[in-house]
């Protein structure tokens, strides 16, 4: 259970939002939605405890997030605007690497199920700069695939640059991920309908 | 259940950041290069009295190394920060401390060690004896990871500033002082007899304390990177 209270965010002299408390608990999806400079990305980044707010505090189940530390970071998948796919790499290699460091178990068979089902079957061995953005931004949604017994995901703009196939492919993913008792922050300017036994929205900047 | 998990991250970084440079061994061979090029002007410009080529050449020798060094630290994050792997490390269930360790660590074999071994050729064109040259490349072994400790936390407070690399020299150069006195000092004192222990002993007291603030001071800078 993610609990938000009294939330402000100050970035530079602006006050983006202030007194924001929400709730989130299992099988509940939370859109984020606002135009561009409300916030929507600050809020995200105060969600996984990147950045700390100007007011407020963010607990998981009871305790402050930065308390928690690392106990709280193992809970939660984060996938923000950059991708965190490395050009020089293959996409095996970027998602081996990036499953080891964030703590994930995922053997060899899992990371080409998880590029398989993203549809990436024939580029798992050509270096990600070849990739076109869309084709890299899949190479982060294979993240999640091997994040599934993390409940909390937190979304920054997570469809940019996806096609039909994939945006159907990735709503499903986030679809079963609901289903199965998680919470789901996302930010999004596309219109995705994505089903949820419980629908939280935010609107920043009104 | 821990621990291994905790291991396995931290070589994770370790390998993938071997893998990337491996991958980029342009700018591996920028810092060898530049290093070698540097040291060999000193003896096209100074002449070839041996006499003075030998009581230069230690300092000379690791002058270039400190300079190479540092032209490898920009690199060390940046990156990362681009792309936004710094803040998936940030993010993991580990401490960053020890995971900038890994980065540190892959950092020196993949821009430290080669000045190691290449060192002892230079060593040659300044008439340096076999003792020296083994007490060079010793003291170079303690030295240059201290250096990328150190550069370490340079480089992840100037991430993201502009103008970043002559501010990062600027904030660094100094911190080298010490780990270039000892390091020179070491190979003159060997080469005048006196034996090069006690500067390689602190150039060792120098690496254990730079191991033990060094990646804390670094984590602590990259959060404040990432914020």
């Amino acid at each position: 259970m993610l609990v938000i209270s009294q939330l402000g965010c100050v970035r530079g002299e602006r006050r983006l939002f202030s007194e924001i408390s929400f709730e989130i608990g299992p099988h509940t999806l939370l859109e984020v939605r606002g135009p561009n400079g409300s916030g929507k990305t600050s809020l995200l980044r105060i969600l996984c405890g990147l950045l700390h707010p100007a007011a407020g505090r963010v607990s998981w189940n009871g305790r402050d997030i930065h308390e928690l530390g690392e106990e709280y970071r193992a809970h939660m998948a984060y996938l923000g605007h950059a991708s965190a796919v490395k050009d020089e790499l293959t996409a095996h290699e970027n998602l081996r690497y990036s499953a080891a460091t964030a703590g994930l178990a995922a053997s060899t068979t899992d990371i080409s199920t998880a590029l398989d089902t993203i549809g990436l079957s024939g580029f798992q061995g050509i270096p990600c700069k070849t990739l076109s953005q869309g084709q890299r931004r899949r190479v982060a949604f294979a993240r999640l695939y091997l994040c599934s017994a993390r409940p909390l995901w937190i979304l920054d703009e997570p469809f940019t640059a996806l096609d039909a196939a994939a945006l159907a492919l990735t709503r499903n993913l986030l679809e079963s991920h609901l289903r199965s008792g998680g919470m789901l922050v996302l930010t999004t300017h596309q219109e995705v309908e994505i089903t949820s036994p419980h629908t939280q929205r935010i609107d920043l900047g009104i | 259940m821990k621990p291994p998990r905790l291991l396995d991250a931290w070589s994770a970084v370790v390998r993938r950041d071997l893998l990337s440079a491996l991958r980029h061994r342009a700018d591996l061979l920028t810092t060898l290069i530049f290093f070698v090029i540097v040291a060999s002007l000193f003896p096209l410009g100074v002449g070839s009295d041996a006499a003075l080529l030998r009581s230069i050449g230690p300092g000379v020798i690791w002058v270039a190394a400190l300079l190479a060094s540092i032209l490898a630290l920009a690199r060390l994050f940046s990156g990362d920060y681009a792309d936004g792997t710094l803040e998936q490390l940030a993010l993991a269930p580990y401490s960053l401390t020890f995971l900038a360790l890994g980065k540190i660590v892959a950092h020196w074999l993949a821009t430290g060690l080669p000045l190691v071994i290449v060192a002892p050729l230079l060593g040659v064109q300044f008439d340096l004896n076999a003792d020296a040259l083994l007490v060079l490349m010793a003291s170079l072994l303690l030295g240059t990871p201290t250096l990328s400790l150190i550069g370490a936390v340079g480089a992840a407070l100037t991430l993201g500033v502009r103008g970043g690399g002559a501010l990062l020299s600027l904030l660094i150069l100094p911190l080298y002082v010490p780990v270039l006195i000892f390091g020179a000092g070491a190979v003159e004192a060997s080469a005048a007899g006196l034996g090069a222990g006690a500067h390689l002993s602190l150039l060792g007291a120098f690496l254990l304390s730079a191991l033990v603030f060094a990646p804390w001071a670094t984590a602590v800078s990259l959060r404040i990177a990432v914020e």
